[in-house]
């Protein structure tokens, strides 16, 4: 186990010394960093099979651009945590700010609390699984992944959407232009129980307490009616 | 961006270390904007007691004798606390308005940053650290505080566009974000009585909520109607004398986070800015919903 002090040894000698273990072979595999103190960029472009554990709350882009690590932060997340994340795991104790996991590309983002506006914006790929409610504008434009929520979703959820998968288990304030409910089919329920077992939700809801939203596909393919408009 | 911080305290006993808390806070936040800051300070009232303070780019000139000049103007004891380039007139209760105008008289060029029984308001251009040093902000006791560090948008860099802005006895306001329909609203108020200082976009959200309270109306219902007329991106951190409020946008893209104890209710525009805070790690700590008013008031 490697621990850091954060506050000791800086943002820049941290995250150096994490972008060295790309591409080797190393026993430096746990890491655990303390007195994050609300720091920017903790963790941010990690490329290399570690765990690391954060001890405390972080500020902007925690686990940014993150590949194969497992990044765990016992505390909150400030915004865009996990921001375009390629592959790996980031798991949220606590709360999540805005836009959570906005342009992922795969990996999987955990969050135990509540996650506030643009989860999941533009996500590409990346799975979300929210244990507690998530605010406005969530998935807006999201083109692939699964964004999962136990609770609630705040307005406008999918404004835009292309064809991410979003299953909210509880109300839904309002959809946005162009999301629908969509049935909820064999193939979504075995997809979701592996989705709420991986982020570690399996104890808590079942696929079947779960509605299936998705896109109508009438904003992003082109409608010969509507011609005389371009 | 621009750097929020606030703080309303529960518990008397850390009155004393206001003005040092909301300094750490403010330090903290100086990357987010470093081009001005001011700090807003409400200090415990003296019966029948008021304060003024002002600022001038001259204090040599324009705070020589000023106490007594002032005694002499209004028939009513004044004395001054020279802080740098503002100073702190204390003068009766019941002459505020006389001695406002007093003061307009005898020092032209001086700037009025606040009035009122309680609130005391220091802004400079530069950087936090330096403008609280100036100011002694940290030695500051008080009941509630509010501080801004300003990456400026809308209007020049200059000490009259730093905030907090203040548009009414014991009220000030601090924004993060930009307004885009200030103009028209401007024109209103000031059909309605209200005065400007500057061009600043935050001045009007200022009046705007000023005005409400002249009104009549309460400080929730005030902070209320901003979500309607004003149309733009804010957080708002506002003050008055026996409160505290905050509110977001629609659309809140500008950030925001709380902190509650038994001892204070705190305000950062991120987290970082309240890792000092005493209990911080046991606080109920939240963000601040969109479009959702929240005060505190003793």
């Amino acid at each position: 186990m490697q621990t850091f002090d954060l506050s000791a040894q800086g943002l820049r000698a941290l995250n150096s010394s994490l972008h060295a273990l790309r591409g080797q072979t190393t026993n430096m595999t746990s890491w655990e960093i303390i007195n994050p103190r609300g720091a920017h960029a903790i963790a941010a472009g990690v490329d290399a099979p570690v765990e690391i554990t954060v001890r405390g709350s972080t500020g902007y882009y925690c686990a940014g651009m993150n590949k194969q690590a497992t990044i765990r932060i016992a505390g909150s997340a400030g915004p865009g945590v996990a921001e375009n994340m390629m592959s790996g795991t980031v798991i949220i104790d606590g709360d999540a700010s805005q836009y959570a996991g906005a342009t992922g590309r795969g990996g999987l983002l955990v969050i135990k609390g509540n996650a506030s506006s643009r989860c999941g914006i533009s996500m590409k790929g990346i799975d979300i699984v929210v244990h507690g409610n998530i605010g406005h504008m969530s998935a807006f434009m999201a083109q692939s992944g699964n964004l999962v929520v136990l609770g609630d979703a705040g307005e406008a959820l999918g404004d835009s959407l292309y064809e991410a998968r979003l299953f909210v288990r509880g109300s839904v304030k309002t959809l946005g232009t162009d999301c629908i409910e969509k049935e909820m089919r064999p193939e979504h329920y075995e997809a979701l129980e592996q989705l709420l077992r991986r982020g570690e939700a399996d104890g808590k809801a079942k696929p079947e307490q779960f509605r299936r939203y998705g896109s109508a596909r009438k904003l992003y393919t082109f409608n010969i009616d509507n011609a005389s408009a371009y | 961006m621009c750097g929020i911080v606030g703080l309303f305290l529960k518990d008397p006993k850390l009155e004393p270390k206001l003005g040092a808390m909301l300094t750490d806070m403010l330090t903290t936040m100086t990357d987010r904007g470093p081009d001005s800051a001011g700090i807003a300070i409400y200090v415990r009232p003296q019966k029948g007691r008021a304060k003024i303070t002002l600022q001038s780019s001259q204090p040599d000139i324009d705070f020589k004798d000023i106490a007594k000049l002032m005694t002499k103007a209004m028939g009513g004891k004044v004395s001054a606390e020279i802080k740098n380039t503002h100073v702190v007139l204390d003068v009766p209760a019941k002459k505020l308005d006389e001695a406002r105008e007093a003061i307009t008289a005898l020092r032209p060029g001086v700037k009025v940053m606040s009035a009122g029984e309680s609130i005391e308001i220091f802004k400079e251009v530069g950087l936090p650290k330096d403008v609280a040093a100036r100011f002694g902000v940290s030695k500051m006791a008080g009941t509630h505080g509010i501080g801004h560090t300003r990456m400026a948008t809308e209007s020049a860099v200059t000490t009259m566009g730093a905030h907090p802005f203040s548009t009414g006895a014991d009220q000030c306001l601090v924004h993060n974000g930009s307004l885009s329909n200030h103009n028209s609203v401007r024109r209103d108020l000031k059909r309605a009585g209200m005065t400007f200082e500057t061009e600043n976009d935050t001045e009007v959200a200022a009046a705007f909520i000023s005005h409400k309270l002249q009104e009549g109306e309460k400080l929730g219902s005030a902070m209320e109607a901003t979500l309607t007329d004003l149309d733009g991106f804010f957080t708002f951190v506002v003050g008055t004398h026996n409160g505290f409020g905050v509110v977001r946008d629609p659309i809140a893209c500008k950030p925001a986070v709380m902190a509650e104890t038994d001892q204070y209710v705190a305000f950062g525009s991120e987290y970082r800015a309240l890792v000092n805070l005493p209990g911080i790690d046991k606080a109920r700590v939240w963000e601040p919903e969109p479009a959702t008013v929240y005060f505190w008031e003793r």
